[in-house]
């Protein structure tokens, strides 16, 4: 059984707490959740929506069209009434067709505590009545959800949930055909922010300095709440610049640092990448991608910035591109950043974005065991006269931190010599020392991990996607097979240096990608020489999904 | 006590000859030394411009950075390494002006570093352009009628902000430059030394007519009377004024929270957290027990 539900209203509303605890409520049934929002870039008022997909087993990718619709307004139902699906229920406060659910959401509330601010816990009720969930698995996620808050208040949502619940399971008796009992499963359901967090956590990085953007901000709200248990040292920046210099000192010191942004912060970090270049001290940013130029759309998602990052920081040096796809790539990515980062003394990008960031994914394991974790700092043991820039057959060298013995260790954004020291020499040392760093791309392109081959050994059309459009595309592919399309995919996580691969031949290929200009397809003419035969692109701020691949095939095909 | 010599190198400096620089870096040799510091006792943090050189001219670990970015930087090996003796060598164009809105929020955060401002009121490594702190009226290669802005007053700025330790030293008199930093270096908190340093290609005056301005803070200054600071650094007379202004060791430092939980240790890779421990930071998204 699957079902797609939409949950609109104003912020303010209390839209992502009905479609967190909805959510929690469905999976801690044993289901498969996955959720995505939109929404303004607005504390209260506009209109936004909290998308909730429910399966038997994990359909990690966002769907827009509703077969419940709770409207918390009527504003809510105009703004979204293009995503209903034929004969879906709706669910509101007063009548819009016949295939309503009336709930009085704020009497009901006004009956319970005099005023209206359990409405929002009714609406919660009454929906998880219409997608036939029990009751007392409401009740249990409740009870966490407000534990902190004090008995009274547990209780009194307990009443409300239970008020909105009764009132819709008369209404919709024999007319919703949704049920989901118990099942013995059980997976993690988390959102990529927080799986981006934990990934830093396993990989062992210990401090994070960030200036609070959307969509990046969970990451270090994560670690900042958990910073006992985790060990890390969070540190809200003045602005983006700080941010990266901060990370760029702890990584110097021997740390392993990160920092988290968005488009416009990135670009105040751009001179920080460089100086991880020239310095060779690893740094790791996450850049959580929204729609710009400039602000942009500051709360919607794209994937506009694959060729800002890729070329971000004056001069010549290596750097990495990753791009996680979902909740457990995001913990297995940022230990390949810190991985890459560290063994190569480089900058490595992350890119995520709003869907990425925002939405809950359901995980079944996530296969930690797999995640390869060393650490590259030398032995001070090993040094007699210790250089930090010494030259060496793969151009890194030898990496001490400051304080593990008694060898000095440097950093110098100026050109320098093998110690660290300014250096003019524009015969022997400069350009020496320049090789040296570029010396590390060809040995980092081999350890870059190929693209992910799906269906592709019999395919006519094969999808090329990177990052967050993983699920769509994956979905897509299966929906199109079963009408006999031998269509496939190929997905990058890591994209630069562009992996070693065998694209296959005689294909069609697609951009599939969530930007105007496909710009993965314009690094894989540049990496692998190949042109795409067509594109599908999405560039509205919404996330790219399988039907519109779906419609894309069926149009250009 | 160790000698100054330790911190000697063989770096050729890149100065100008005779330059007041040479006495801040004898003052801060002597000053590391007169604590008993050893080169890898001390991190040295630089940004971009003539005093951001002074690190390469000491035996000590040190990270040179942007222009401007020092302070931060320095947060980050500080948070990452707090047994680190960390100073900043910077100057005003660096600090005050690319750099100033780091400053300003080391003065809330208050790390335990020490920020050495070699002031020559010029941006001379490229060509003698106005800075924060030349004087208005000034005649310079941008501002070809004088200087429109004021200078700012970086030192009453600190003070108003509690800043822990507020003083002025001067680069020709580095015996009494070395106490300061000394000074600075132990003082529990950030350590702002604003240094007067006459630069002798683009400046106006000759070393002399500074030597005739630059006189001692009174003897009845009270540095622990905020107020009695700031009156002092108000007044335009007061500008070659030197020695510690301001002094206070009632603030919170720059990660205490942390490091009350988890002691002075560095944060530098050692081990990896356990596959169970991750897996129990995992335990929050799992759906609640159904009973």
């Amino acid at each position: 059984m699957e079902c797609t539900m939409v949950i609109a209203g104003s912020a303010g509303e209390g839209i992502q707490t009905i479609g967190d605890v909805l959510a929690d409520t469905l999976s801690s049934q044993g289901y498969a959740v996955f959720t995505w929002q939109e929404y303004e870039s607005r504390i209260r008022g506009g209109q936004n929506s909290y998308t909730i997909r429910v399966s038997e087993s994990p359909m990690n990718a966002p769907t827009v069209e509703a077969d419940i619709f709770l409207y918390l307004n009527r504003e809510a139902l105009e703004k979204y009434s293009q995503r209903l699906k034929a004969g879906a229920i709706l669910l509101g406060e007063s009548a819009a067709s016949e295939s309503s659910i009336v709930v009085p959401f704020k009497d009901l509330a006004r009956s319970v505590s005099g005023r209206t601010i359990y409405a929002n816990t009714i609406a919660m009720g009454a929906l998880a009545a219409v997608v036939g969930v029990e009751q007392a698995a409401l009740e249990k996620v409740l009870t966490k959800e407000f534990a902190a808050k004090g008995d009274e208040v547990v209780r009194a949502n307990h009443k409300a949930a239970a008020l909105g619940f009764d009132h819709a399971l008369q209404a919709c008796r024999d007319r919703c055909p949704w049920t989901f009992p118990k099942k013995e499963k059980a997976y993690y359901l988390i959102s990529g922010n927080e799986a981006l967090a934990l990934g830093a956590f396993h990989a062992g990085c210990r401090f994070i300095a960030a200036y609070p953007m959307t969509p990046s901000t969970g990451i270090i709200t994560y670690l900042a709440k958990h910073w006992e248990k985790a060990g890390v040292f969070c540190e809200q920046a003045e602005d983006e610049i700080a941010a990266v210099n901060m990370a760029l000192g702890a990584s110097f010191a021997g740390a392993r640092a990160m920092t988290a942004t968005s488009g416009g912060g990135f670009a105040l970090m751009v001179e920080g990448i460089s100086l991880s270049g020239m310095t060779e001290v690893p740094l790791v940013i996450v850049l959580a991608q929204r729609p710009g130029p400039a602000t942009g759309l500051p709360t919607r998602t794209a994937q506009g910035d694959l060729l800002f990052a890729v070329h971000a920081g004056h001069g010549e040096f290596p750097k990495a591109i990753l791009a996680p796809s979902d909740a457990e790539d995001a913990v297995h990515t940022m230990c390949r950043a810190f991985h890459l980062a560290d063994q190569f003394q480089i900058p490595v990008i992350v890119l995520s974005d709003q869907l990425l960031a925002d939405s809950r994914f359901s995980i079944e394991n996530f296969h930690l065991e797999k995640a390869v974790r060393r650490s590259f700092l030398a032995d001070p043991k090993d040094f007699t006269d210790y250089k930090r820039y010494a030259f060496t057959e793969t151009g890194v060298s030898p990496r001490l931190s400051p304080g593990q013995g008694p060898h000095l260790v440097t950093a110098d954004s100026d050109e320098h010599d093998e110690w660290g020291h300014i250096t003019e020499d524009l015969v022997v040392t400069a350009p020496s020392m320049h090789a040296k760093r570029l010396k590390k791309i060809s040995f980092l392109q081999k350890a870059m991990q190929p693209p992910l081959a799906y269906r592709t050994e019999d395919a006519e059309d094969v999808f090329c996607t990177w990052g967050s459009t993983k699920g769509a595309a994956l979905e897509a592919v299966e929906a199109l097979r079963r009408t006999g399309a031998r269509v496939g995919l190929l997905h990058w996580s890591e994209l630069w240096p562009p992996p070693v691969a065998a694209l296959p031949e005689r294909v069609r290929l697609w951009a599939v990608e969530n930007n105007a200009t496909a710009q993965w397809a314009s690094l894989m003419a540049l990496g692998y020489g190949r042109t795409v035969d067509k594109k599908v692109l999405r560039h509205d701020g919404l996330p790219l999904t399988a039907h519109d691949i779906w419609r894309a095939y069926h149009d250009l095909a | 006590m160790t000698s100054p010599d330790l911190f000697n190198n063989h770096v050729a400096i890149q100065w100008c000859p005779g330059c007041p620089n040479f006495g801040i870096l004898t003052a801060v040799k002597k000053a590391l030394a007169g604590l008993g510091l050893k080169p890898h006792d001390v991190c040295l943090v630089s940004g971009i411009g003539q005093a951001a050189k002074l690190p390469h001219y000491l035996q000590c670990h040190f990270f040179n950075g942007l222009h401007g970015r020092a302070i931060p930087a320095a947060l980050g090996i500080h948070a990452a390494n707090p047994q680190l003796t960390t100073l900043v060598t910077t100057g005003e164009g660096d600090c005050y002006g690319e750099g100033g809105n780091h400053l300003l929020h080391a003065f809330r955060r208050n790390p335990h570093i020490t920020v050495i401002v070699h002031n020559n009121e010029i941006y001379a490594l490229t060509k003698g352009q106005g800075s924060p702190t030349t004087p208005a009226g000034e005649i310079r290669s941008l501002h070809v009628q004088g200087v429109e802005a004021s200078p700012l007053n970086m030192l009453a700025v600190a003070v108003a902000h509690r800043c822990p330790f507020v003083a002025r030293g001067f680069a020709l008199d580095p015996d009494a430059l070395t106490t300061l930093i000394m000074e600075a270096v132990q003082w529990p908190g950030l350590a702002l030394v604003e240094v007067i340093q006459p630069c002798i290609t683009w400046g106006r005056h000759p070393l002399d007519w500074y030597r005739e301005r630059v006189r001692p803070i009174p003897q009845t200054h009270d540095p622990t009377d905020q107020e009695a600071a700031l009156s002092l650094l108000l007044k335009e007379e007061n500008r070659f004024m030197v020695g510690c202004f301001y002094k206070n060791d009632t603030r919170t430092l720059f990660g205490a929270r942390f490091r009350q939980r988890f002691g002075d240790a560095t944060l530098a890779l050692s081990a990896f957290p356990s596959p169970e421990r991750t897996l129990e930071l995992l335990q929050e998204f799992r759906p609640a027990p159904c009973t």
